[in-house]
């Protein structure tokens, strides 16, 4: 039989059922990689309560869907009692005082949770190298970055530390590590899934999706987490069930692939890789077209306005007064501000910041906030266009492979581009995922799929016909 | 592009308190940024609504029926400084 | 110095805390007085992660405030965030209605000593307030304190902030407007409007100009005022500070200033060295308010008769005046009282006995309100119809009966009967009674009957010395002229 850590959700949930293995079992499993860790890609780990709550269902007859299976959790998802940092220094030792919604929901469907994912501070990054507590390593090669905010969580997919994990994207955050990484991550549509308990970074980007090996595993967790969540008023109403798909064929379904986001800036073999892909959607009876997106050139520029301009909100919360990480010695309430912010936050979060409250400052709000939305409302424009002659659009995940620690670090500009394939959906709200289509020199290559908002059915089943038809599920190399 | 008094202010503003290199960083990078950012200054946007929520519901409000607070120990259990059951904060006056 | 020649120009800004069960943004329970952050979650400490859910019950006050003002309501309404740092603000923003607040424009109408005021609503936007901060240095002031807790209990309580145009030209019509409102608030259930207790809180703009002047004047924001009189006191004193500067020929600055009422003087605020840059934006973690016609009317269907309201329902259908109806409709109580009169008898005669002779006599007496006394309104129903019926003298009905109602609350003809203050309806008698005058006094007979009219006073004079004043003079009058053959 195969080892325990490499099974699939859905081959560790089979196991368990024919009496194989337990969910003790798989949770040791998963705890020996999780703690061990080559790749930096845990912050926490909470050994006890997983063994407890496996040892818990073993002994309990339920069966929900993901009855026993190891989970991991971003860090940037409160959970209650165990610490959760969203990577910052402001929160080093923060017990949150509740569970965010999606974990909950995760945990009712019989997950067990191992540990936190390691990410960009404040999910701001595209390398997991602005994280306080050192980057994670991509398990494809250790020299580079397993892509950002949540390369941890893709991480530990890749690396076979868990077979799911929850990510959060705000402009690609879960897409593009998981393209990096070579595993599957979904950006459901825009209040799919509950943001109540995620530390926010752009409140109107926001969204929690999974990530894992395969598109079943994916839409195994997305069914469990999706839906309205009274607290919060974004979320919306999930009328029409997540399917697991199980299709082949993609008879009649129109692609288009994103023009302006299949040329310049583009690495070579990442094109080629999407080209391939288009021509396997061909030979399974799909029609694919060109399709121009003209907006897509400016959503770069609206999403650095955007983003920052509610980050600069949402973060100003941390103030070492109700909890995190306090200055010592401040003579005055002001100098307490300063200090706590200062020392608690990293160089790209202080960007951001910076970026947004001058976005928002009086005399530049209409200039630069107020026309960001309305650049906005033309890249939702385009999309609404678009879908009127495709069923589903396509582009790299990211346009390029895994980048080396450290390349991009001087260059903010330069990171910022790692997202410009991710950010258009993110603007728009809408349903994208990313799955593996080649690799170049070793490394994963990513295919995007985006649909119209509440097509996360289409989307996977489309990704899983791919992936079956591209069958490139291949394990990274183990350390030495 | 953005000048060090702005800069200046902006951290102010922000409550970050950035050392001379950091001010001088900051400024340098900004600039960058704004300059890529510059290019939808150009577009033609008159007419065009801004778009704050990417949906369209609307009213989703809670009923006014009361829910369990936290605990007092637990309220407080992350805050670096508490004095008489509060969150302590020093320095207001100065 | 003299107020003479300058025209006080005044708009309110009051804040008033909404009679909910729960915050503004999540399932806290309201509290007065609550052990010290005990009434928290996550949404209201500003935890990482946690958002805001707003409160159904807020949006329907806020509507049915807005339709007491004659607000239009807004058909869709939004939150922004208004960002600044401060302990008692756990997210370092506000929840805030800013530019698409729910009801905006209307008017209310107040009564003040100087005549009737019709002030226009400048909008109504709901918002949260911030938490306590409890200092802890040996003063207790600001200044002295070092050290200082934050109480979240009250963090997050929904509050409508309603802004006037400047329209008030006194300091009492200021305290006037504030006392109708109040009592509309409360009317409505909208409201305790506690001012003590602080869920009522006003702000007043003031500025002078020279009077005959339509431009607007420098103004002053007027805060932290908790009582009627402390609103038209620090008025007072604001608008003499400001006229004072003006004829010492001194500009008056934008500033923030404070009226202490334990000294009465006016303390201008330091000016804070940054200007504040709130950067509103909107909020993205609410959706709109969006109020359709039918929603609104349905709020305003489940209304109690406002107090505007009923005043001109009653000016129109019972013809009292707007005096008479604003001083009845005070509260609901007196109100239900005079409506109750009103049904029983002569609506503009029940008006003037209620609001003149019964209150001024309760008030030195009982001290009660007078749906709070012994006199029902049936008693004093009965009362007026006996005076209005010529059965019982006014003077009688206000200096023996009323008192003694007061005091008793006995059926008013056991109290006519037991006083033997029954005026003399049989005809016959007072026939009788000018005839033997006439016989006892044949002089004045003589002259009345040679031209002399005044002496037909006499003989009313006596008519009602005879009877113990039980007589109608006005009748007794008419028959004196008929027996003499006038």
């Amino acid at each position: 039989m195969t080892a325990l850590h490499e099974l699939t959700a859905e081959a560790a949930i089979r196991a368990i059922e024919a009496g194989e293995t337990s969910s003790l079992e798989l949770v040791d499993a998963a705890l020996e990689r999780v703690t061990s860790d080559p790749w930096h890609a845990f912050l926490a780990v909470d050994e006890d309560g997983a063994r407890e709550r496996a040892r818990a269902i073993d002994a309990n007859g339920e069966r929900p869907p993901l009855a026993g299976i190891p989970v991991a959790i971003k860090d940037a998802l409160s959970t209650r009692d165990l610490t959760t940092t969203a990577g910052s220094r402001i929160l080093e030792g923060f017990r949150p005082v509740y569970t965010a919604t999606c974990v909950e929901r995760l945990e009712r469907a019989g997950g067990i949770i191992v540990g936190k994912t390691n990410m960009d501070e404040f999910a701001m990054g595209s390398s997991t190298e602005n994280s306080a507590y050192g980057p994670t390593r991509n398990p494809w090669a250790l020299d580079r970055v397993p892509g950002g905010s949540s390369g941890g969580a893709a991480a530990c997919v890749a690396a076979r530390q868990v077979p799911l994990s929850l990510g959060s994207d705000t402009g690609g955050s879960i897409r593009q590590p998981a393209a990096l990484c070579g595993c599957v991550g979904i950006k459901p549509t825009y209040g799919a899934v509950s943001r109540s308990g995620l530390i926010a970074f752009a409140s109107s980007l926001d969204q929690v999706g999974p990530l894992a090996r395969t598109v079943r595993d994916a839409a195994l967790t997305l069914q469990a987490i999706v839906g309205r969540d009274p607290l919060d008023t974004t979320s919306l109403e999930w009328r029409e069930p997540i399917e697991l798909p199980a299709g082949e064929r993609l008879d009649g379904l129109r692609v288009g692939i994103i023009s302006e986001l299949n040329g310049e800036g583009i690495e070579a073999s990442v094109r080629g890789a999407v080209d391939s892909a288009a021509a396997t959607v061909e030979s399974l009876g799909g029609a694919v077209e060109q399709v121009s997106l003209p907006s897509v050139e400016h959503s770069l520029s609206t999403y650095y306005l955007i983003a920052p301009a509610e980050c600069s909100a949402n973060l100003a919360r941390f103030d070492g007064i109700r909890y995190g990480r306090a200055a010592e010695g401040a003579d005055s309430l002001l100098e307490h501000y300063e200090r706590t912010r200062d020392e608690g936050f990293g160089s790209e979060v202080k960007r951001r910041i910076m970026l947004g409250t001058f976005a928002l400052a009086s005399g530049y709000y209409d200039a630069y906030y107020l026309r960001a939305q309305k650049v906005r409302t033309l890249v939702v424009e385009d999309f609404a266009r678009a879908f009127e002659r495709v069923d589903v659009l396509m582009s790299p995940t990211s346009p390029t492979t895994a980048f080396p620690l450290g390349e991009r670090t001087d260059d903010p500009l330069s990171m910022y581009l790692s997202d410009v394939c991710t950010i258009p959906m993110s603007l728009a709200g809408l349903p994208a995922l990313s799955i593996p289509c080649g690799f170049a020199d070793g490394l994963p290559i990513g295919l995007q799929l985006a649909g119209p908002a509440y097509s996360e059915n289409r989307l996977l089943g489309v990704a899983h016909a791919l992936e079956q038809a591209l069958a490139l599920d291949q394990a990274p190399p183990e350390p030495a | 592009m953005i000048d060090e008094q702005t800069v200046r202010h902006v951290a102010r503003l922000a409550r970050l308190g950035l050392d001379e290199g950091e001010v001088a960083r900051m400024q340098a990078e900004l600039s960058g940024i704004l300059e890529h950012v510059e290019r939808i200054r150009a577009l033609e946007l008159d007419d065009v609504p801004p778009t704050t929520h990417v949906e369209s519901v609307a009213n989703v409000m809670r009923e006014d029926v009361p829910t369990e607070c936290l605990e007092h120990e637990l309220a407080l259990r992350e805050a670096p400084a508490t004095r008489e059951g509060g969150f302590l904060v020093r320095g207001i006056g100065a | 110095m003299s107020a003479d020649g300058y025209e006080p120009v005044i708009g309110l800004e009051i804040h008033v805390q909404l009679a909910t069960r729960t915050k503004m943004f999540c399932g806290c329970a309201l509290g007065f007085g609550e052990p010290i952050n005990t009434r928290t979650c996550p949404v209201c400490l500003g935890h990482p992660g946690a958002l805001p859910t707003l409160n159904a019950e807020a949006v329907r006050l806020a509507i049915a405030t807005g339709l007491a003002l004659g607000s239009s309501i807004a058909e869709s309404s939004i939150f922004h965030r208004k960002n600044y740092f401060y302990p008692d603000l756990p997210k370092a923003y506000q929840i805030s209605q800013y530019d698409e607040p729910i009801a905006s424009g209307g008017q209310f109408a107040v009564l003040a000593e100087d005549g009737i005021t019709s002030v226009g609503i400048t909008r109504a936007h709901l918002e949260e307030d911030a938490a306590k901060l409890v200092h802890l240095g040996a003063g207790g002031r600001r200044a002295d304190a070092d050290e200082s807790v934050v109480d979240f209990n009250r963090g997050g309580t929904p509050l409508l902030e309603i802004v006037t145009e400047p329209d008030l030209r006194s300091a009492a019509a200021a305290a006037e407007f504030l006392r109708q409102l109040q009592l509309t608030l409360r009317h409505l259930g909208v409201s305790d409007c506690n001012m003590e207790e602080g869920s009522m809180r006003a702000d007043a703009n003031v500025s002078v100009r020279p009077t005959g002047s339509t431009e607007l004047g420098t103004k002053t924001e007027l805060k932290n005022m908790n009582s009627f009189r402390f609103i038209e006191q620090g008025i007072t004193r604001e608008l003499e500070r400001q006229i004072g500067l003006l004829e010492a020929g001194e500009r008056i600055a934008q500033e923030t200033v404070h009226f202490d009422p334990d000294t009465g003087a006016i303390h201008v605020l330091r000016s804070k060295e940054e200007a504040h840059d709130y950067r509103y934006f909107p909020e993205p973690d609410l959706v709109a308010i969006v109020t359709e016609p039918a929603a609104v009317e349905e709020v305003r269907s489940s209304l109690p008769e406002l107090p505007s309201a009923r005043r001109a329902r009653w000016q129109e259908e019972l013809g009292i005046t707007f005096e008479d109806a604003t001083v009845l409709s005070e509260s609901v109580g007196l109100a239900a009282y005079f409506e109750e009169v009103a049904s029983r008898a002569d609506p503009k005669l029940a008006a003037n006995w209620i609001r003149n002779e019964l209150r001024s006599a309760l008030r030195d007496t009982t001290k009660q309100e007078p749906h709070e006394s012994a006199v029902t309104p049936e008693r004093m129903a009965e009362l007026i119809g006996l005076v209005a019926d010529k059965s019982l003298g006014a003077k009688p009905a206000r200096e023996v009966v009323l008192p003694e109602l007061i005091e008793t609350g006995d059926p008013v003809s056991d109290i006519v009967e037991r006083r033997d203050l029954g005026q003399i309806t049989d005809e016959g008698e007072l026939y009788a009674l000018v005839d033997r005058l006439f016989d006892e006094n044949p002089d004045q007979l003589a002259q009345l009957q040679g031209g002399k009219d005044k002496v037909a006073g006499y003989f009313v004079g006596q008519a009602m010395k005879a009877t113990g004043g039980k007589a109608d003079a006005a009748r007794v009058g008419e028959i004196v002229r008929e027996r003499a053959g006038l």
